[in-house]
Protein backbone atom coordinates (compact mmCIF):
# COMPACT_ATOMS: atom_id res chain seq x y z
CA UNK A 1 0.00 0.00 0.00
CA UNK A 2 3.14 1.91 1.01
CA UNK A 3 4.80 1.26 -2.17
CA UNK A 4 1.79 2.09 -4.25
CA UNK A 5 1.19 5.36 -2.69
CA UNK A 6 4.95 6.43 -3.23
CA UNK A 7 4.53 5.44 -6.58
CA UNK A 8 1.07 7.57 -7.17
CA UNK A 9 2.63 10.63 -5.55
CA UNK A 10 5.95 10.38 -7.32
CA UNK A 11 4.34 10.63 -10.36
CA UNK A 12 2.02 13.21 -9.68
CA UNK A 13 4.91 15.47 -8.33
CA UNK A 14 6.80 15.16 -11.57
CA UNK A 15 3.92 16.05 -13.67
CA UNK A 16 3.17 18.39 -11.65
CA UNK A 17 6.77 19.88 -11.74
CA UNK A 18 6.86 19.94 -15.20
CA UNK A 19 3.70 21.50 -15.38
CA UNK A 20 5.57 24.46 -13.38
CA UNK A 21 7.86 24.91 -16.12
CA UNK A 22 5.85 23.98 -19.22
CA UNK A 23 2.66 26.48 -18.78
CA UNK A 24 2.82 29.41 -20.45
CA UNK A 25 0.86 31.16 -18.04
CA UNK A 26 2.51 32.00 -14.55
CA UNK A 27 -0.61 31.93 -12.84
CA UNK A 28 -0.83 27.93 -14.40
CA UNK A 29 2.90 27.88 -13.58
CA UNK A 30 2.33 29.09 -9.76
CA UNK A 31 -1.01 26.60 -9.43
CA UNK A 32 1.43 23.75 -10.75
CA UNK A 33 4.07 24.48 -8.03
CA UNK A 34 0.96 24.32 -5.81
CA UNK A 35 -0.18 20.71 -6.84
CA UNK A 36 3.91 19.98 -6.15
CA UNK A 37 4.37 20.94 -2.41
CA UNK A 38 1.20 19.14 -1.57
CA UNK A 39 2.38 15.83 -3.43
CA UNK A 40 6.04 16.66 -1.73
CA UNK A 41 3.90 16.90 1.08
CA UNK A 42 2.67 13.83 1.32
CA UNK A 43 5.79 11.68 -0.28
CA UNK A 44 7.09 13.49 3.44
CA UNK A 45 3.76 11.81 5.61
CA UNK A 46 5.11 8.38 3.43
CA UNK A 47 8.96 8.38 4.99
CA UNK A 48 7.37 9.33 8.62
CA UNK A 49 8.56 12.81 8.48
CA UNK A 50 4.97 14.28 9.63
CA UNK A 51 6.08 17.31 11.05
CA UNK A 52 8.21 17.80 7.81
CA UNK A 53 5.49 17.27 5.89
CA UNK A 54 3.21 19.72 7.63
CA UNK A 55 5.87 22.64 7.70
CA UNK A 56 6.40 21.67 4.05
CA UNK A 57 2.56 22.64 3.81
CA UNK A 58 2.21 25.63 6.30
CA UNK A 59 5.37 27.50 4.83
CA UNK A 60 5.54 26.60 0.95
CA UNK A 61 2.54 26.18 -0.01
CA UNK A 62 1.15 28.59 2.51
CA UNK A 63 3.36 31.65 2.67
CA UNK A 64 5.32 31.61 -0.05
CA UNK A 65 3.08 30.79 -2.69
CA UNK A 66 1.16 33.67 -1.14
CA UNK A 67 3.48 35.92 -2.03
CA UNK A 68 4.06 34.31 -5.52
CA UNK A 69 0.95 34.65 -6.02
CA UNK A 70 1.04 38.35 -5.18
CA UNK A 71 3.78 39.17 -7.40
CA UNK A 72 2.46 37.25 -10.30
CA UNK A 73 -0.69 39.82 -9.77
CA UNK A 74 0.93 43.01 -8.97
CA UNK A 75 3.31 42.81 -12.09
CA UNK A 76 0.31 41.64 -14.60
CA UNK A 77 2.54 39.25 -16.86
CA UNK A 78 1.09 39.12 -20.10
CA UNK A 79 -1.38 35.55 -20.70
CA UNK A 80 1.52 33.76 -22.85
CA UNK A 81 5.12 34.52 -23.50
CA UNK A 82 6.50 33.42 -26.82
CA UNK A 83 8.29 30.02 -27.16
CA UNK A 84 11.10 29.20 -25.24
CA UNK A 85 14.50 30.57 -26.82
CA UNK A 86 17.57 28.67 -25.92
CA UNK A 87 19.88 31.48 -24.59
CA UNK A 88 23.22 31.05 -22.96
CA UNK A 89 22.19 31.66 -19.30
CA UNK A 90 19.72 29.40 -20.28
CA UNK A 91 22.08 26.87 -21.40
CA UNK A 92 24.50 27.60 -18.35
CA UNK A 93 21.65 26.88 -15.81
CA UNK A 94 20.32 23.69 -17.89
CA UNK A 95 24.29 22.22 -17.23
CA UNK A 96 24.21 23.52 -13.57
CA UNK A 97 20.97 21.58 -12.78
CA UNK A 98 22.13 18.48 -14.77
CA UNK A 99 25.26 18.88 -12.36
CA UNK A 100 22.88 19.51 -9.37
CA UNK A 101 20.70 16.26 -9.64
CA UNK A 102 24.21 14.25 -10.76
CA UNK A 103 25.22 15.26 -7.54
CA UNK A 104 22.37 14.92 -5.37
CA UNK A 105 22.10 11.45 -6.61
CA UNK A 106 25.29 10.23 -5.75
CA UNK A 107 25.09 12.17 -2.31
CA UNK A 108 21.60 10.69 -1.73
CA UNK A 109 22.86 7.11 -2.39
CA UNK A 110 23.96 5.65 0.73
CA UNK A 111 21.56 7.24 2.65
CA UNK A 112 18.82 4.35 1.32
CA UNK A 113 17.64 2.15 3.74
CA UNK A 114 17.02 -1.39 2.98
CA UNK A 115 13.83 -2.06 4.99
CA UNK A 116 15.45 -0.31 8.06
CA UNK A 117 13.37 0.68 10.83
CA UNK A 118 13.36 3.67 11.81
CA UNK A 119 12.98 4.36 15.83
CA UNK A 120 9.21 4.91 17.53
CA UNK A 121 10.60 8.73 18.18
CA UNK A 122 11.58 9.06 14.01
CA UNK A 123 9.68 12.57 12.82
CA UNK A 124 8.48 13.52 15.76
CA UNK A 125 8.53 17.10 16.47
CA UNK A 126 10.61 16.47 20.12
CA UNK A 127 13.02 14.64 18.34
CA UNK A 128 13.75 16.94 15.34
CA UNK A 129 13.97 19.98 18.17
CA UNK A 130 16.26 17.80 19.83
CA UNK A 131 18.53 17.64 17.21
CA UNK A 132 18.16 20.54 15.87
CA UNK A 133 19.25 22.65 19.28
CA UNK A 134 22.17 20.25 19.99
CA UNK A 135 23.52 18.33 16.74
CA UNK A 136 22.94 20.89 14.38
CA UNK A 137 23.10 24.01 16.28
CA UNK A 138 25.80 25.33 14.89
CA UNK A 139 23.86 25.51 10.80
CA UNK A 140 21.00 26.27 12.41
CA UNK A 141 22.26 29.50 13.93
CA UNK A 142 23.79 30.41 10.84
CA UNK A 143 20.86 29.76 8.87
CA UNK A 144 18.84 32.28 10.88
CA UNK A 145 21.55 35.09 10.66
CA UNK A 146 21.21 34.45 7.05
CA UNK A 147 17.55 34.61 7.46
CA UNK A 148 18.02 37.97 9.67
CA UNK A 149 20.39 39.54 6.90
CA UNK A 150 18.25 38.45 3.83
CA UNK A 151 15.32 40.50 5.72
CA UNK A 152 17.53 43.78 6.35
CA UNK A 153 18.69 43.68 2.92
CA UNK A 154 14.63 43.63 1.82
CA UNK A 155 13.69 46.18 4.18
CA UNK A 156 17.16 48.41 2.77
CA UNK A 157 15.93 47.80 -0.81
CA UNK A 158 11.91 48.56 -0.29
CA UNK A 159 12.93 51.52 1.67
CA UNK A 160 14.74 53.31 -1.22
CA UNK A 161 11.07 53.20 -3.35
CA UNK A 162 8.88 54.22 -0.73
CA UNK B 1 -0.75 0.30 7.91
CA UNK B 2 -3.86 -0.93 6.64
CA UNK B 3 -5.33 -0.43 10.29
CA UNK B 4 -4.88 3.14 10.71
CA UNK B 5 -5.99 3.89 6.95
CA UNK B 6 -9.19 2.22 7.75
CA UNK B 7 -9.85 3.59 10.86
CA UNK B 8 -8.89 6.93 8.88
CA UNK B 9 -11.03 6.54 6.11
CA UNK B 10 -14.32 5.03 8.54
CA UNK B 11 -13.68 8.53 10.66
CA UNK B 12 -13.28 10.70 8.00
CA UNK B 13 -16.12 9.16 6.26
CA UNK B 14 -18.12 10.12 9.28
CA UNK B 15 -16.59 13.26 10.24
CA UNK B 16 -17.67 14.62 6.94
CA UNK B 17 -20.79 13.80 6.93
CA UNK B 18 -21.71 14.82 10.37
CA UNK B 19 -19.94 18.38 9.56
CA UNK B 20 -21.74 18.98 6.29
CA UNK B 21 -25.37 18.16 7.89
CA UNK B 22 -24.61 20.38 10.59
CA UNK B 23 -23.43 23.54 7.91
CA UNK B 24 -26.91 22.88 6.37
CA UNK B 25 -28.49 23.14 9.65
CA UNK B 26 -26.52 25.80 10.61
CA UNK B 27 -28.04 27.85 7.73
CA UNK B 28 -31.35 27.36 8.98
CA UNK B 29 -29.96 28.61 12.83
CA UNK B 30 -28.12 31.32 11.59
CA UNK B 31 -31.53 32.47 9.63
CA UNK B 32 -33.74 32.06 12.90
CA UNK B 33 -31.15 33.43 15.45
CA UNK B 34 -30.87 37.06 12.59
CA UNK B 35 -34.21 37.47 12.71
CA UNK B 36 -34.84 36.93 16.23
CA UNK B 37 -31.97 39.74 16.97
CA UNK B 38 -33.66 42.05 14.26
CA UNK B 39 -37.41 40.82 15.29
CA UNK B 40 -38.32 38.94 12.69
CA UNK B 41 -39.79 35.25 11.94
CA UNK B 42 -36.94 33.85 10.03
CA UNK B 43 -38.19 31.24 7.07
CA UNK B 44 -41.35 29.71 8.67
CA UNK B 45 -42.58 28.05 4.94
CA UNK B 46 -40.65 24.71 4.42
CA UNK B 47 -41.62 22.22 7.07
CA UNK B 48 -41.88 22.54 10.67
CA UNK B 49 -40.45 25.99 12.32
CA UNK B 50 -38.70 26.12 8.51
CA UNK B 51 -36.76 23.31 9.64
CA UNK B 52 -36.00 21.97 5.67
CA UNK B 53 -34.93 25.64 4.44
CA UNK B 54 -31.63 24.61 3.77
CA UNK B 55 -32.94 21.49 1.79
CA UNK B 56 -35.21 24.19 -0.30
CA UNK B 57 -32.09 26.30 -0.71
CA UNK B 58 -29.71 23.58 -1.55
CA UNK B 59 -32.63 22.00 -4.57
CA UNK B 60 -32.66 25.53 -5.72
CA UNK B 61 -29.02 26.43 -6.16
CA UNK B 62 -28.83 22.66 -7.85
CA UNK B 63 -31.33 24.21 -10.60
CA UNK B 64 -29.90 27.19 -11.19
CA UNK B 65 -27.77 27.50 -14.97
CA UNK B 66 -23.95 26.96 -14.43
CA UNK B 67 -22.27 30.20 -16.16
CA UNK B 68 -18.72 30.48 -17.08
CA UNK B 69 -17.72 33.98 -17.94
CA UNK B 70 -16.49 34.19 -21.46
CA UNK B 71 -13.20 35.65 -20.43
CA UNK B 72 -12.45 34.07 -17.20
CA UNK B 73 -10.06 31.42 -16.87
CA UNK B 74 -12.09 28.31 -17.28
CA UNK B 75 -9.74 25.45 -15.95
CA UNK B 76 -8.80 27.02 -12.80
CA UNK B 77 -12.33 28.76 -12.57
CA UNK B 78 -14.12 25.19 -12.25
CA UNK B 79 -11.14 24.21 -10.40
CA UNK B 80 -11.56 25.94 -7.28
CA UNK B 81 -14.75 25.91 -5.37
CA UNK B 82 -14.10 22.50 -4.60
CA UNK B 83 -10.91 23.19 -3.39
CA UNK B 84 -12.17 25.87 -1.24
CA UNK B 85 -14.88 22.94 0.50
CA UNK B 86 -11.81 20.72 0.93
CA UNK B 87 -9.68 23.34 2.72
CA UNK B 88 -12.23 24.31 4.66
CA UNK B 89 -13.25 20.49 5.82
CA UNK B 90 -9.69 19.25 5.87
CA UNK B 91 -8.75 20.77 9.48
CA UNK B 92 -11.96 18.81 11.17
CA UNK B 93 -9.32 15.32 10.48
CA UNK B 94 -7.76 15.97 13.56
CA UNK B 95 -10.38 17.74 15.99
CA UNK B 96 -10.54 15.48 19.22
CA UNK B 97 -14.69 15.06 19.11
CA UNK B 98 -14.31 13.04 22.36
CA UNK B 99 -11.49 10.55 23.57
CA UNK B 100 -12.02 8.05 20.87
CA UNK B 101 -13.46 9.98 17.97
CA UNK B 102 -11.03 11.71 16.24
CA UNK B 103 -9.83 10.93 12.46
CA UNK B 104 -6.27 10.99 13.20
CA UNK B 105 -4.79 12.43 16.15
CA UNK B 106 -1.35 13.93 14.72
CA UNK B 107 1.86 14.60 17.28
CA UNK B 108 1.69 18.03 15.16
CA UNK B 109 -2.44 18.72 15.05
CA UNK B 110 -1.89 22.24 15.85
CA UNK B 111 0.33 22.39 12.96
CA UNK B 112 -1.63 20.88 10.75
CA UNK B 113 -4.83 22.96 11.77
CA UNK B 114 -2.87 26.20 10.83
CA UNK B 115 -1.57 24.68 7.74
CA UNK B 116 -4.23 23.93 6.48
CA UNK B 117 -5.96 27.53 7.45
CA UNK B 118 -2.81 28.74 5.24
CA UNK B 119 -3.85 27.21 2.54
CA UNK B 120 -7.56 28.31 2.29
CA UNK B 121 -6.66 31.63 0.84
CA UNK B 122 -5.10 29.72 -2.89
CA UNK B 123 -8.70 28.92 -3.63
CA UNK B 124 -9.85 32.28 -2.89
CA UNK B 125 -7.27 33.69 -4.69
CA UNK B 126 -7.86 31.41 -7.53
CA UNK B 127 -11.26 32.49 -8.00
CA UNK B 128 -10.83 36.22 -7.31
CA UNK B 129 -7.54 36.07 -10.21
CA UNK B 130 -9.56 33.27 -12.75
CA UNK B 131 -13.21 35.21 -12.75
CA UNK B 132 -11.50 37.94 -15.25
CA UNK B 133 -13.25 40.34 -13.27
CA UNK B 134 -12.28 43.30 -11.35
CA UNK B 135 -14.77 43.47 -8.30
CA UNK B 136 -13.78 39.64 -7.89
CA UNK B 137 -9.75 40.90 -8.05
CA UNK B 138 -9.77 43.31 -5.63
CA UNK B 139 -12.01 41.17 -3.00
CA UNK B 140 -9.06 38.14 -3.73
CA UNK B 141 -6.58 40.29 -2.72
CA UNK B 142 -8.35 41.93 0.10
CA UNK B 143 -8.72 38.26 1.50
CA UNK B 144 -4.99 37.08 0.79
CA UNK B 145 -3.92 40.21 2.27
CA UNK B 146 -6.50 39.82 5.25
CA UNK B 147 -5.27 35.94 5.65
CA UNK B 148 -1.79 36.79 5.69
CA UNK B 149 -2.17 39.21 8.19
CA UNK B 150 -4.04 36.98 10.70
CA UNK B 151 -2.03 34.24 10.14
CA UNK B 152 0.53 35.81 12.32
CA UNK B 153 -1.96 36.40 16.02
CA UNK B 154 -3.36 33.07 14.98
CA UNK B 155 -0.10 31.36 15.23
CA UNK B 156 0.83 32.96 18.32
CA UNK B 157 -2.03 32.56 20.29
CA UNK B 158 -2.68 28.66 19.33
CA UNK B 159 0.71 28.42 20.78
CA UNK B 160 -0.19 29.43 24.25
CA UNK B 161 -2.18 26.39 24.82
CA UNK B 162 0.52 24.54 23.12
CA UNK B 163 2.95 25.52 25.43
CA UNK B 164 1.14 25.66 28.69
CA UNK B 165 0.38 21.84 27.66
CA UNK B 166 3.76 20.90 25.91
CA UNK B 167 2.28 18.89 23.54
CA UNK B 168 1.36 19.76 19.76
CA UNK B 169 -1.06 16.66 19.65
CA UNK B 170 -4.51 18.04 20.32
CA UNK B 171 -5.62 15.10 22.18
CA UNK B 172 -3.02 16.01 24.97
CA UNK B 173 -3.89 19.66 24.65
CA UNK B 174 -7.48 18.23 25.87
CA UNK B 175 -6.52 15.59 28.38
CA UNK B 176 -4.42 18.23 30.12
CA UNK B 177 -7.26 20.65 30.27
CA UNK B 178 -9.43 17.71 31.88
CA UNK B 179 -7.11 17.16 34.29
CA UNK B 180 -5.70 20.36 35.62
CA UNK B 181 -8.03 23.42 34.32
CA UNK B 182 -9.39 24.34 31.20
CA UNK B 183 -6.68 27.27 29.65
CA UNK B 184 -9.35 30.14 29.96
CA UNK B 185 -10.05 29.08 33.44
CA UNK B 186 -6.51 28.95 34.82
CA UNK B 187 -4.03 30.53 34.10
CA UNK B 188 -7.30 32.80 33.14
CA UNK B 189 -5.02 36.41 32.61
CA UNK B 190 -3.45 34.11 29.74
CA UNK B 191 -5.44 31.60 28.58
CA UNK B 192 -8.10 34.31 28.01
CA UNK B 193 -6.59 37.54 25.91
CA UNK B 194 -4.93 34.71 23.91
CA UNK B 195 -8.23 32.71 23.65
CA UNK B 196 -9.68 36.28 22.34
CA UNK B 197 -7.23 36.53 20.22
CA UNK B 198 -7.72 32.90 18.92
CA UNK B 199 -11.16 33.35 17.76
CA UNK B 200 -10.63 37.45 16.38
CA UNK B 201 -7.67 35.76 14.02
CA UNK B 202 -10.09 32.66 13.13
CA UNK B 203 -13.28 34.86 12.06
CA UNK B 204 -10.63 37.07 10.04
CA UNK B 205 -9.38 33.95 8.18
CA UNK B 206 -12.90 32.63 7.56
CA UNK B 207 -13.48 36.39 6.39
CA UNK B 208 -16.66 36.79 8.55
CA UNK B 209 -18.00 40.34 9.86
CA UNK B 210 -16.52 42.10 10.78
CA UNK B 211 -14.00 41.08 9.17
CA UNK B 212 -15.79 40.56 5.79
CA UNK B 213 -13.62 43.22 4.12
CA UNK B 214 -12.97 40.80 0.73
CA UNK B 215 -16.94 40.65 0.33
CA UNK B 216 -17.98 43.67 1.18
CA UNK B 217 -21.31 43.81 -0.65
CA UNK B 218 -21.73 47.67 -0.52
CA UNK B 219 -18.12 47.91 -2.34
CA UNK B 220 -17.53 44.77 -4.14
CA UNK B 221 -21.15 42.53 -4.86
CA UNK B 222 -20.00 39.75 -3.49
CA UNK B 223 -15.99 39.58 -3.33
CA UNK B 224 -14.42 36.18 -5.06
CA UNK B 225 -17.75 34.89 -5.65
CA UNK B 226 -19.42 37.95 -7.60
CA UNK B 227 -18.76 35.10 -11.18
CA UNK B 228 -20.29 32.23 -9.29
CA UNK B 229 -23.68 30.46 -9.75
CA UNK B 230 -25.36 27.66 -8.55
CA UNK B 231 -24.02 24.46 -6.84
CA UNK B 232 -19.94 26.54 -7.14
CA UNK B 233 -21.29 29.57 -5.49
CA UNK B 234 -22.62 27.14 -2.75
CA UNK B 235 -19.50 25.67 -2.35
CA UNK B 236 -18.03 28.86 -1.67
CA UNK B 237 -20.98 29.65 0.36
CA UNK B 238 -20.92 26.09 2.19
CA UNK B 239 -16.66 26.26 2.86
CA UNK B 240 -17.17 29.39 4.75
CA UNK B 241 -19.86 28.04 7.10
CA UNK B 242 -17.55 25.00 7.45
CA UNK B 243 -14.79 26.87 8.46
CA UNK B 244 -16.74 28.50 11.41
CA UNK B 245 -17.69 25.37 12.47
CA UNK B 246 -14.27 23.84 12.65
CA UNK B 247 -13.10 27.04 13.66
CA UNK B 248 -14.62 26.92 16.83
CA UNK B 249 -14.12 22.95 16.98
CA UNK B 250 -10.82 23.72 17.32
CA UNK B 251 -11.21 26.80 19.71
CA UNK B 252 -13.41 24.45 21.89
CA UNK B 253 -10.41 22.13 21.37
CA UNK B 254 -7.81 24.09 22.39
CA UNK B 255 -9.09 26.33 25.23
CA UNK B 256 -12.49 25.30 26.77
CA UNK B 257 -11.19 21.90 27.75
CA UNK B 258 -12.62 20.04 24.43
CA UNK B 259 -14.26 16.95 25.44
CA UNK B 260 -14.24 17.61 29.10
CA UNK B 261 -17.04 18.22 31.61
CA UNK B 262 -19.61 16.74 33.96
CA UNK B 263 -22.32 14.12 33.93
CA UNK B 264 -22.72 13.82 30.21
CA UNK B 265 -20.67 11.89 27.96
CA UNK B 266 -17.07 13.73 26.33
CA UNK B 267 -18.90 13.69 22.81
CA UNK B 268 -21.53 16.05 23.88
CA UNK B 269 -19.92 18.90 25.46
CA UNK B 270 -17.26 19.05 22.71
CA UNK B 271 -20.80 19.41 20.45
CA UNK B 272 -22.26 21.61 23.21
CA UNK B 273 -18.86 24.03 22.94
CA UNK B 274 -18.89 23.73 19.24
CA UNK B 275 -22.05 25.27 19.07
CA UNK B 276 -21.89 27.97 21.34
CA UNK B 277 -18.60 29.34 19.98
CA UNK B 278 -20.30 29.31 16.43
CA UNK B 279 -23.09 30.86 18.32
CA UNK B 280 -21.31 33.51 19.39
CA UNK B 281 -19.45 34.54 15.72
CA UNK B 282 -22.94 34.71 14.96
CA UNK B 283 -23.79 36.88 17.42
CA UNK B 284 -20.96 38.84 16.52
CA UNK B 285 -21.45 38.82 12.94
CA UNK B 286 -25.33 40.54 13.06
CA UNK B 287 -24.57 42.92 16.06
CA UNK B 288 -21.64 44.75 14.49
CA UNK B 289 -20.43 46.74 11.23
CA UNK B 290 -17.62 46.34 9.09
CA UNK B 291 -13.91 46.86 9.78
CA UNK B 292 -12.00 49.68 7.20
CA UNK B 293 -9.17 47.72 5.65
CA UNK B 294 -6.76 50.30 7.46
CA UNK B 295 -8.95 49.47 10.68
CA UNK B 296 -8.03 45.85 10.32
CA UNK B 297 -4.35 46.02 9.56
CA UNK B 298 -4.23 48.43 12.48
CA UNK B 299 -5.31 45.97 14.99
CA UNK B 300 -3.72 43.17 13.77
CA UNK B 301 -0.64 44.65 14.00
CA UNK B 302 -0.53 46.81 16.62
CA UNK B 303 -2.64 45.23 19.01
CA UNK B 304 -3.02 41.56 18.52
CA UNK B 305 0.60 40.69 17.29
CA UNK B 306 2.03 42.56 19.92
CA UNK B 307 -0.31 40.73 23.03
CA UNK B 308 0.72 37.40 21.38
CA UNK B 309 4.46 37.42 21.14
CA UNK B 310 3.83 39.01 25.36
CA UNK B 311 0.93 36.16 25.98
CA UNK B 312 3.86 33.43 24.22
CA UNK B 313 6.59 34.53 26.46
CA UNK B 314 3.90 34.88 29.38
CA UNK B 315 3.06 31.38 28.86
CA UNK B 316 6.46 30.28 28.80
CA UNK B 317 7.35 31.50 31.81
CA UNK B 318 4.73 30.24 33.81
CA UNK B 319 5.43 27.02 32.75
CA UNK B 320 8.87 27.37 34.02
CA UNK B 321 7.90 28.89 37.11
CA UNK B 322 4.87 26.65 37.68
CA UNK B 323 5.86 23.17 36.12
Amino acid sequence: MTTFLFYFFAILTVVAAAGVIAARSPMYSAMSLVGTFFCLAAIYALLLAHTIAVLQVLVYAGAIMVLFLFVIMLLSLGEAVGPAKVTFPRVVGGIASAVLFAFLVVAARPFVPVGAQPPPSFGTLQSIGAQLYTQWLAPFEAVSLRVLVARVGAVVVAKSRV
Amino acid sequence: MSDGLLHGVVYSVLIVSVVLTATAMALWFERKFAARMQTRLGPTIVGPIGLLQPVADLLKLLQKEDIVPDNADAAIFNLVPPLAALAALGAAAVVPFSPSVVASDLDVGVLYVLAIGAVTVLPIFGAGWSSNNKLALLGGMRAVAQSISYEVPLLLSAMVPVILSGSLRLGTIVQMQADHHWFVVWPFFIGLPAFGIFMLAMLAEANRIPFDIPEAESELVAGVTTEYTGMKFALFYMAEYVHTIVASAVGAALFLGGWDGPFFPGLHWMVLKTLLLFTAVYWVRWSLLRFRSDQLMGLCWKWLVPMGVLLVGAAATWVVVFP
